[in-house]
């Protein structure tokens, strides 16, 4: 879902840059604080498998496709400041390198799944207490939604499109792309755990704190 | 390898970037060229025109095709294995530059 140049007006990617920016400033702080030393090869592993994972849409049928956003993904595995500063490396690199999301976008692309789409899972996860298949298909699902809704909210914003009917498209395909990015979320997360590829616990598992 | 390296974390999580290698060298040529959600409901609420016209930013390589290789698959892969491997080095030098500051 990310947005070209052209579908916002200024005031709506000003704004949404203003407030994209202030959230990657306080995951930079957060993580910088948090982050095991060990974990760094994490964050840039799950980087890449991210940006790798993005490139291959998968059909949802009625000529749509989804790709995974990887937003509850990293989230799962490192926590919600982590994940913003993960996708949104990943967002900068793809429009800079692939144009793929307008420049003037990029604040709003980052708001919505960089910032949105984390806090979403990490509701998600707290609300269920834990990472387990179930809390991980749910909050990955949750993560698309949301990220959605915030893309159709930017668009009827900028005058682009009235709020109803695109809340409704927007929210309706990805009900389905949420599936998609709940069976990919889940298959990758049993697969971390099990092969015990990460050198520390979910920060989830030992309840409060950790939260990078 | 000695037994010991078998368990030095880095080398685990190596494998998670060989599958992330693999997935973008290997599975995005076969990756769906149907309009993802957004696109799709621009074309169908009539907004799309809104983004034509050249963006801002070219990019180095638009559509994820490295430039110049006549073999649309190759260029696919070409592609995704730089990104990927621009977005790993990218991510693992943030994570070493915010967390100098505490050392």
């Amino acid at each position: 879902m990310h947005i070209p140049d052209g579908f916002l007006d200024a005031k709506t990617w000003l704004g949404a840059a203003a407030l994209s920016g202030a959230a990657v400033g306080y995951g930079l702080k957060k993580t910088g604080e948090a982050l095991q030393d060990r974990q760094i090869p994490v964050l840039g592993v799950l980087g890449a498998f991210i940006f790798a994972a993005q490139m291959v849409n998968f059909p949802v049928g009625g000529g749509t496709s989804g790709h995974l956003l990887g937003a509850a993904l990293a989230t799962a595995l490192l926590g919600p400041w982590s994940a913003t500063l993960i996708l949104t490396t990943v967002l900068i690199i793809q429009a800079i390198f692939f144009a793929d999301g307008g420049i003037t976008a990029l604040g709003a692309n980052v708001l919505n799944m960089a910032v949105i789409a984390p806090m979403a899972a990490h509701c998600v996860y707290r609300l269920l207490g834990g990472v387990r298949p179930l809390s991980v298909f749910l909050g990955s699902w949750c993560s698309v939604i949301a990220a959605a809704t915030a893309t159709a909210l930017e668009l009827a914003l900028a005058g682009a499109v009235p709020l109803p009917a695109v809340l409704t498209a927007m929210v309706g395909w990805h009900l389905l792309i949420g599936i998609g990015e709940g069976l990919v979320t889940c298959a990758v997360v049993a697969f971390v755990s099990r092969s015990g590829l990460l050198p520390s616990a979910s920060p989830y598992e030992n309840g409060e704190g950790k939260i990078a | 390898m000695t037994s010991t390296d078998r368990h030095q974390p880095k080398a685990k999580v190596m494998i998670l970037l060989l599958v992330a290698l693999a997935v973008a060298a290997l599975l995005s040529p076969w990756a769906s060229s149907s309009p993802d959600g957004l696109e799709r409901v621009a074309e169908d609420l009539g907004f799309m025109y809104l983004a034509e016209g050249a963006p801002l930013l070219e990019g180095w390589m638009p559509d994820y095709l490295f430039p110049g290789l006549p073999h649309e698959g190759l260029a696919t892969s070409l592609a995704g294995v730089i990104g990927t491997l621009v977005t790993l080095g990218a991510t693992w030098g943030l994570g070493k530059l915010i967390t100098l500051p505490r050392r």
